[in-house]
């Protein structure tokens, strides 16, 4: 009950396609838990069976103690999520997508201005609220979504490639915050394609084709297989694991490792 | 110049067949929607007046007044079904619309035509849809000739002279509501729902569709917020805007038209604010259903068409076929143009509007109810 994420043999068909097969995890509440693989292995899948907007055709998962399948209004009040997809009001201001965030989490009044003003210092955005979002560039809208999911202080926060198509700076400036928002105690479950981000995770999920093949936290897993880098690791799991799947032979032949 | 190339064209052609394949509801619209309007429409575009439904005051009750009573009903434009005494009856029954004519049969038919005398009997018509009231004038006068030599041949036979100039019988016709039948009066009224429920309809039905290509949805079904609440916060705005929008049209029909209406006012714009929730329930339905904005016009099209024929706002409901009355009751907007009519032409108030203000009603709730079910908030 403790564990803010446990994970037990999801699986998701989309008809007869599996998305995601047999995912099993747990977190406890305050670390940072990395997915990282290659595209449509199924993270995003995962990620949304657990905020409670796919329902799992097998297996089940409680998020802050909470059943995805029987109370996912529950989980939705108290984690914060940032999708894949860019899911900003275009034609709002930063401040107007803060205010309309700020009211969907039922925040109102002089709270509701204290958080924003809290999330507006944490994120930097600073002068930059009453702009157009239509006019801010990528890694700055980024931002603004990260703050639109902070407003309500959520014990969990769900963030699917928050980095993708971001300058190194803003992604350094990124993780520095999910570093401190964990050490203030909230758990993060973020996805990514980069290794040197995955590297600062306290746990580590490597998805390949609908399937966990490996879980633990970096350290160890680079210890206990010898490896010196994630790259190098996630090449020898793929072997390892998943060998029976045809699908790793492109990603041997490709030559990375 | 460039050659038309042939393969290049049929790639095109087998992509958009696929297309096409791919999204059923497009490929059931474009098929069978254009047949469907086509015979719809055929049918209900029939200015042909038959079988209005008419009230007779016979105060004489003589084989001669059944006579005539028979005659009109052979005329095929009146139905004289309902019998009733005095005129405030006869007022209910064309109020209310029960009844769009009246005839009124004098106590001394009887005794005039035996007496070689001429008979008054006095035809009223809802004029408030003149086409309809001039087919039916002029088939009463008919039968008042026709009649009237009947009975002038039968009275030479019977006397062997002449007994005078005028006819034996005199069919009046009044026109009850709109007396100079101005078909403005008839049709503004008309009008403003039908213009109403065209803009509101087609900019609600892109109020949810809009997240869903935007991509926001997806964040919004993560946050704690409910369907209802989601479904009234957007149709509030719409309301208001719909508000301002038929106190201007209203304006521009009594202002620059002309038209005034008879009734009530407040009235006029309570029963208007209820018809567009209906209205906005619709295009939230449709947009709780649609993946595209594209999808949603196209819906929103299905619906606003046939409301143009069926709901009575070209064509009378009462000569249409069963079927088509019937899908014509499926129409919030007929019921609407029962209420605006009713208060703009007849003037009368709510004690005989309730039961289309109540159909409306249940409407609004039904549509919002079913738009809040569709709309879940899962991805799934
Ligand atoms: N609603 C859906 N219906 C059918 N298939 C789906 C659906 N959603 C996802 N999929 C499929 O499931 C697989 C996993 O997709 P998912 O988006 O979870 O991958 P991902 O790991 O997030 O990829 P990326 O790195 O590109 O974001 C993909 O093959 C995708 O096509
Ligand atoms: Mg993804």
């Amino acid at each position: 009950m403790n564990l803010a994420i446990d994970c037990q043999g999801l699986v998701k068909r989309f008809g007869n396609y599996t998305a995601v097969q047999g995912v099993t995890f747990q977190i406890p509440p305050g670390k940072i838990m990395g997915f990282v693989g290659p595209n449509g292995s199924g993270k995003t899948t995962i990620i949304r069976m657990l905020c409670g907007v796919l329902v799992p055709t097998e297996g089940q998962a409680t998020v802050l103690g909470f059943d995805v399948l029987t109370q996912p209004e529950e989980i939705k009040q108290r984690i914060g999520y940032m999708s894949q997809k860019f899911s900003l009001y275009d034609d709002l201001t930063v401040g107007e997508n803060l205010d309309f965030y700020a009211g969907v989490y039922n925040l109102q009044g002089k709270m509701a201005r204290a958080e924003k003003t809290r999330v507006i210092e944490l994120i930097g955005l600073g002068d930059r609220t009453s702009q157009l979002v239509a006019a801010l560039s990528g890694g700055w809208k980024q931002r603004v979504a990260l703050g639109c999911a902070l407003l309500h202080n959520p014990q969990l926060l769900i963030l699917d490639e928050p980095t993708a198509g971001v300058d190194p700076v803003t992604r350094r400036v990124f993780w520095d915050l999910i570093h401190k928002l964990a050490k203030e105690g909230m758990t993060v479950l973020v996805s990514t394609h980069y290794m040197d981000e995955a590297d600062t995770c306290d746990y580590l999920g490597f998805v390949f084709y609908g399937r966990l093949i490996a879980f633990g936290s970096p350290e160890d897993m680079k210890k206990s297989e010898a490896k010196d880098n994630l790259d190098d690791l996630f090449i020898y799991y793929v072997e390892h694991e998943a060998s029976d799947d045809p699908r790793n032979l492109a990603l041997k032949k490709g030559g990375r490792g | 110049m460039q050659r038309f190339v042939w393969v290049r064209f049929g790639a095109v052609l087998k992509k958009e067949f696929i297309h096409i394949l791919r999204d059923r509801a497009s490929l059931i619209m474009a098929i069978a929607l254009p047949i469907v309007m086509l015979i719809i429409f055929g049918y209900a575009i029939n200015t042909n007046v038959e079988h209005l439904p008419t009230v007779v005051w016979d105060q004489a009750q003589t084989a001669d007044s059944r006579e005539l009573i028979t005659s009109i009903r052979n005329t095929q434009y009146m139905d004289p079904d309902n019998y009733v005494q005095g005129y405030q009856e006869i007022e209910g029954y064309l109020d209310s619309g029960k009844a769009r004519a009246a005839v009124i049969i004098p106590p001394d038919f009887g005794k005039k035509i035996q007496g070689m005398e001429q008979a008054n009997v006095q035809v009223l018509v809802d004029g408030s849809d003149p086409t309809v009231a001039r087919a039916v004038m002029s088939a009463v006068q008919m039968l008042g000739l026709n009649k009237s030599l009947e009975l002038q041949s039968e009275r030479l036979v019977a006397r062997g002279t002449a007994t005078g100039l005028e006819l034996p019988l005199n069919l009046v016709t009044r026109v009850w509501y709109n007396p100079d039948m101005r078909s403005r009066v008839f049709n503004i009224p008309a009008l403003i729902g039908l213009i109403l429920q065209s803009v509101i309809a087609m900019l609600t039905s892109f109020s949810i569709v809009r997240e869903k290509e935007r991509g926001t949805m997806e964040q919004l079904v993560v946050t704690p917020i409910l369907p209802l609440e989601l479904m009234l916060g957007k149709l509030l705005p719409y309301v208001v805007i719909g508000f301002v929008s038929m106190s201007l049209i209203m304006l521009t029909g009594i202002f620059w038209f002309g038209v005034v209406p008879v009734g009530s006012i407040p009235l006029l714009f309570l029963l208007a604010t209820l018809f567009l929730v209906t209205i906005l329930a619709i295009g939230l339905l449709i947009s709780s259903i649609a993946k595209t904005q594209l999808q949603a016009m196209q819906m929103t099209f299905i619906i606003l068409l046939p409301s143009i024929l069926l709901s009575g706002f070209i064509f009378p409901r009462e000569t249409m076929p069963k079927l088509l009355q019937i899908l014509g009751g499926l129409l919030p907007l007929t019921y609407f143009l029962k209420i605006v009519r009713g208060i703009f032409l007849k003037g009368v108030g709510i004690e005989y509007l309730w039961q289309d203000s109540l159909t409306l009603c249940a409407f609004a709730i039904i549509l919002l109810a079913i738009a809040s079910k569709k709309f879940k908030k899962t991805l799934d």
